[in-house]
């Protein structure tokens, strides 16, 4: 399998081949426990300053590739490379230096808050451990950091129950941005939360990106959010890419039949006519992958080399050459 | 004995472990207070030993052997050296409880140590130090403290060294699996990333989080440990003469039972009344700090909710009732001093093969709505104050039990957001179909069985007679849903209430669960009372809406016409920050600040605060929800492309 240019100007982060295997260890009896492939041959670079956005149905591996993006788990092959050096390497050797650059916001937002810590506790663990900052430089960041996802200083001294969901969100992007960091990875940052509240935060984290010069992965598996902060857009299924391009094009002409499903299924205001695929469409079973296209049990465009073969990651390029389906037979191709 | 001042701070420490309104719950409990009662004056008692008038317990005077109780000089009487029993009781227990006290606080510290690293380390240490755990378990208990006795030799702290160990894995077993559950939680991951070392994470994160597990598994425990201390002692390896300790002095007086009984009653009553009062107080401190038995925490409502509405002020069903017909229908919950008007005067109406929606923010009392009308709202805190639920014209909330139960699954039925909460794990897919089926209908062997697959076909599972034996874990969620949604349907429903069905799917499984509900309502005629907070699934399949806020309807009317015309600037707001696909730079409002909270809410209009047509009259009063036709409707003093309402400042 080919690998992106990696040499290519403002390339943030590199990832090459990545593949997470869990199981699979050797038993004490001779044998294997059973494999599964959360995420393979996964390969795609993020500028920097931009967002990419990466959809999916729920266990294609979206997480999987998060944590390993942030260090808190690590590949069982490829490589993640981070401004030109091995991620994995210093998620292993130093992870506070790795997490000084990249940060994470979790999907929720409550859960990710120790219940029996004060905000302002919360607020000062990656101010103490990652920074060099003393104490009234703590406190001046502190004071910038609320400011900046808008909570007003007296929340401090409360705790994370006592907090609306949006709010906790705040909390959660306030610590993810303490240590200035370069690449945020928000890993459904508003599936948590009220439609009202979500607009809230998508502004908040516009705004953030701009001031700061933040990249972002954004993980989500709503198609409208991601097509609205999306400059990329990387559309997993089963562990493996389906599609990848520039937002623009992939949400004008989807190549990968299962991106066209995602659209069509999506429910808007003022839609009527859900498209409904038969009940039969179910995921593969990981456990025991089919050995061509993941996506040809539910794909009406399939043929025989379907079955057969794998598509590749970039088997079709698009009219923009860097928008790639793995399908063979793709529905816009050029 | 250095020890006995352990019994301050640890007594102490128990009472105020954690908010002040712990303390006050305590005290709620009549039982744990009559125990703390007890244990407070026992221990104040043992430890003013030095300073009270008490004759030397050791001292013998053979001259005045045995003698009864209330004697002079001698209250409790003497023992068979003429020792001062009361004397000894009070400095026995001093002992007793220092030592049963200290046991505690080893065993404590070192099991939880144990669990905690165990749990949070995980892979080859935890099975390691588990093995190891497991291997002391596997004696029997008080052997295992005989056999430490008989190494260590007879004594009082040897006895207190066994009496720990051997209770070290009950603690490190408990504590592990809590650590466990504890470590995948997202906030640990979050510690990590703020660059936390591990034992940084352990001890400052997790701990704090174990810490009312790790008092829990204390108080339940140290009745036992006194307890087990004065059994050794009874055999006379722990305490030895002339000390007195309760166990010891039970030992002494088995002798001369007969003769002198109250030489061993008095510390057999003086144990009992210990560990009895611990016992209590421990199970009083558990069911506080355990959120899990506090009262109204209960996720799944067990009876039915009580309704308590005054009987002259029943509202009578609507000129044109259909299904289901709801009347200014109240649910509150009473949560300490405060009550929440989670519901405030709904009023809804089914027909026939209708679906009709409600959306609104979370908390705008949606949920509760839906479990109001059969009942499933947890009493306490929860209660009915008002209003009607006309099912055909009969009153629901006016019905027996019986009848209610009998409704409830038979005529209406529900589909929740999480089929897991509705399906049992441990039950084939079969089972608990069949059981639905059975609970109404007098089918039973093969006859239910063929409906079971005919309810399983009807919602499209492929090959259904297999499927009949998986287990609920064996099936993805929408597969799981469509099970919920064929029991639901297993009897004939007129009306299914769905509270968010869909909202944990993804997309491409929501829209086949929203097209096969859509279909099965035109097939069947059911009603669907559709609870949801997306706009797009409101259009995908509602014919009407009621758009929910602050525990009342704001506005209603069919899809097309609310979703177009927006009157209700809430709604107006609510349908302009949906994201909408081949729109990216759509999203641009959200609305500012939050709902209010329903124990206060305020004068006029709930939605005032954020309202940006807000004026000074929208603050006063009652706004009613004005009803323009037969299903268009707003609570608003201002509506939007409307007339505004003559107001009569009231
Ligand atoms: N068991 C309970 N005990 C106490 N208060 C409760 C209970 N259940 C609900 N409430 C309160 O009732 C109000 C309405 O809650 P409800 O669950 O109906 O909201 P909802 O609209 O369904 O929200 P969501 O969209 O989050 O499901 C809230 O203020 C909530 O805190
Ligand atoms: S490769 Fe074939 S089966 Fe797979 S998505 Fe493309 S057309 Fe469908
Ligand atoms: S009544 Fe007044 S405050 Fe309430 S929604 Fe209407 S205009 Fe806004
Ligand atoms: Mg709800």
């Amino acid at each position: 399998m080919s690998k992106h240019p990696e040499t290519a100007s403002g390339t943030l982060l590199s990832i090459s081949d990545v593949e997470r295997v869990f199981g699979g260890e050797r038993k004490l009896f001779g044998g294997q426990t059973p494999a599964v492939h959360a995420v393979q041959n996964i390969s795609l670079d993020v500028r920097k300053g931009e967002t990419l956005g990466v959809v999916g149905e729920s266990g294609c591996g979206k997480s999987t590739l998060a944590r390993l993006i942030v260090g808190l788990d690590s590949p069982t092959g490829g490589t993640i490379h981070f401004d030109g050096e091995d991620l994995s390497e210093l998620a292993k050797t130093d992870r506070r230096t790795l997490a000084r650059k990249v940060q994470y916001v979790f999907q929720d937002p409550v859960a990710s808050l120790n219940p029996r810590k004060t905000i302002q506790t919360i607020l000062e663990a990656p101010l103490k451990h990652l920074t060099k900052l003393n104490k009234e430089g703590r406190k001046k960041r502190l004071e910038e950091l609320l400011g900046a996802v808008n909570l007003a200083p007296e929340f401090l001294e409360r705790y994370p129950h006592e907090f609306s969901g949006g709010q906790a969100q705040r909390i959660g992007i306030a610590r993810a941005l303490a240590a200035g960091p370069e690449l945020i990875v928000l890993d459904e940052p508003v599936s948590a939360l009220d439609v009202s509240v979500q607009a809230q935060v998508l502004n908040l984290l516009d705004d953030l990106k701009n001031r700061f010069g933040l990249t972002y992965i954004f993980i989500s598996h709503d198609l409208s959010v991601v097509e609205s902060v999306s400059d990329h857009v990387a559309v997993m299924y089963f562990g493996r890419l389906a599609e990848l391009g520039p937002a623009r094009d992939i949400f004008a002409k989807p190549m990968h039949p299962y991106t066209d499903l995602l659209m069509r299924s999506a429910p808007a205001p003022g839609r009527h006519d859900l498209l409904a695929e038969d009940a039969s469409a179910e995921l593969p079973d990981p456990y025991n992958p089919p050995p061509g296209c993941a996506f040809s049990a539910r794909c009406a465009y399939r043929t025989e080399k379907c079955l057969a073969n794998r598509p590749s990651a970039n088997e079709t390029v698009g009219c923009n050459a860097s928008h790639f389906a793995a399908c063979y037979h793709p529905l816009a191709s050029a | 004995m250095t020890d006995a001042t352990m019994t301050a701070p640890a007594q102490a420490k128990k009472k105020p472990a954690g908010r002040p309104s712990t303390v006050a719950l305590l005290f709620n409990n009549t039982l744990a207070t009559v125990g703390l009662v007890i244990v407070a004056l026992i221990c104040l008692t043992a430890l003013a030993a030095p300073f009270l008038p008490l004759p030397d317990p050791d001292v013998t005077a053979p001259a005045n052997r045995l003698m009864p109780v209330f004697s002079d000089d001698h209250l409790l009487g003497t023992d068979h050296l003429g020792r001062d029993l009361l004397s000894r009781l009070i400095w026995g227990t001093r002992v007793s409880l220092a030592v049963g006290l200290s046991a505690t606080v080893i065993a404590a510290f070192f099991g939880s140590l144990l669990g905690l690293v165990a749990g949070y380390a995980g892979g080859r240490v935890d099975t390691l130090i588990m093995r190891g755990i497991d291997m002391v378990m596997a004696f029997p208990y008080i052997l295992l403290a005989l056999a430490i006795v008989a190494v260590l030799g007879p004594g009082l702290l040897n006895a207190l060294y066994a009496i720990a160990l051997v209770n070290i894995p009950f603690f490190a077993r408990n504590i592990r699996g809590i650590t466990l559950g504890l470590s995948r939680r997202e906030f640990v991951d979050a510690a990590k990333l703020a660059g936390k070392s591990p034992p940084q994470i352990l001890f400052i994160e997790i701990l704090p989080n174990v810490l009312p597990v790790i008092v829990i598994t204390m108080s339940t425990t140290v009745g036992w440990m006194v307890l087990e201390t004065a059994g050794l002692s009874f055999l006379g390896l722990g305490a030895q003469p002339p000390q007195a300790d309760l166990g010891s002095m039970l030992g002494e007086g088995r002798k001369i039972l007969f003769t002198a009984p109250h030489v061993s009653i008095i510390p057999g009553l003086m144990i009992f009344a210990l560990v009895m009062s611990i016992n209590l107080l421990g199970d009083g401190i558990r069911d506080i700090l355990d959120p899990r038995l506090r009262a109204g925490s209960l996720s799944r409502p067990v009876a039915r909710t009580k309704v308590i509405r005054d009987p002259k002020d029943i509202p009578p069903p609507s000129i044109e009732p259909g299904v289901l017909d709801i009347r200014d229908m109240r649910t509150e919950f009473q949560i300490g001093g405060s009550v929440y008007k989670a519901v405030g005067g709904v009023d809804l109406h089914l027909k026939k093969g209708e679906c009709l929606g409600i959306i609104g923010e979370s908390g705008s009392g949606k949920s509760v709505t839906a479990m109001s009308v059969m009942g499933l709202v947890p009493t306490p805190p929860g209660r009915i104050v008002g209003g009607a639920a006309y099912l055909n014209g009969e009153d629901l909330f006016g019905a027996s039990d019986k009848r209610v139960r009998d409704l409830r699954g038979g005529s209406v039925a529900y589909v929740f957001q999480d089929p897991l909460s509705t399906l049992h794990p441990l039950f084939t897919v079969g089972d608990q179909l069949l059981e639905a089926i059975q609970a109404h209908q007098p089918l039973r062997g093969p006859k239910a069985k063929e409906k079971a697959i005919e309810l399983l076909s009807l919602v499209r599972i492929p090959n259904a007679p297999e499927r009949l034996a998986a287990y609920p874990h064996e099936l993805s969620g929408g597969m799981r849903q469509r099970v919920c949604i064929a029991m639901a349907l297993a009897n004939d429903a007129k009306v299914l209430i769905a509270d968010e069905p869909t909202t944990a799917l993804d997309v491409t499984v929501q829209s086949q669960i929203l097209t096969l509900m859509n279909g099965l309502r035109r097939e069947r005629n059911a009603a669907i009372l559709f609870i949801t907070h997306d706009f797009g699934v409101v259009s995908a399949i509602c014919d009407r809406v009621a758009v929910m806020y602050a525990g009342r309807i704001v506005e209603t009317g069919t899809t097309a016409e609310l979703m177009e015309n927006p009157q209700h600037p809430y709604t107006a707001k609510l349908i302009d920050c949906v994201p909408v696909l081949g729109q990216p730079e759509r999203r641009t409002d959200a609305i500012e600040g939050r709902p209010p909270v329903v124990n206060n809410l305020p004068d006029g209009c709930a939605f005032a605060d954020r309202c940006p047509r807000v004026q000074a009259v929208c603050r006063t009063g009652q706004i009613d929800l004005e009803m323009a036709n037969e299903t268009r409707g707003v609570r608003c003093l201002f509506p939007m492309n409307m007339e505004p309402r003559d107001v009569k400042t009231s």
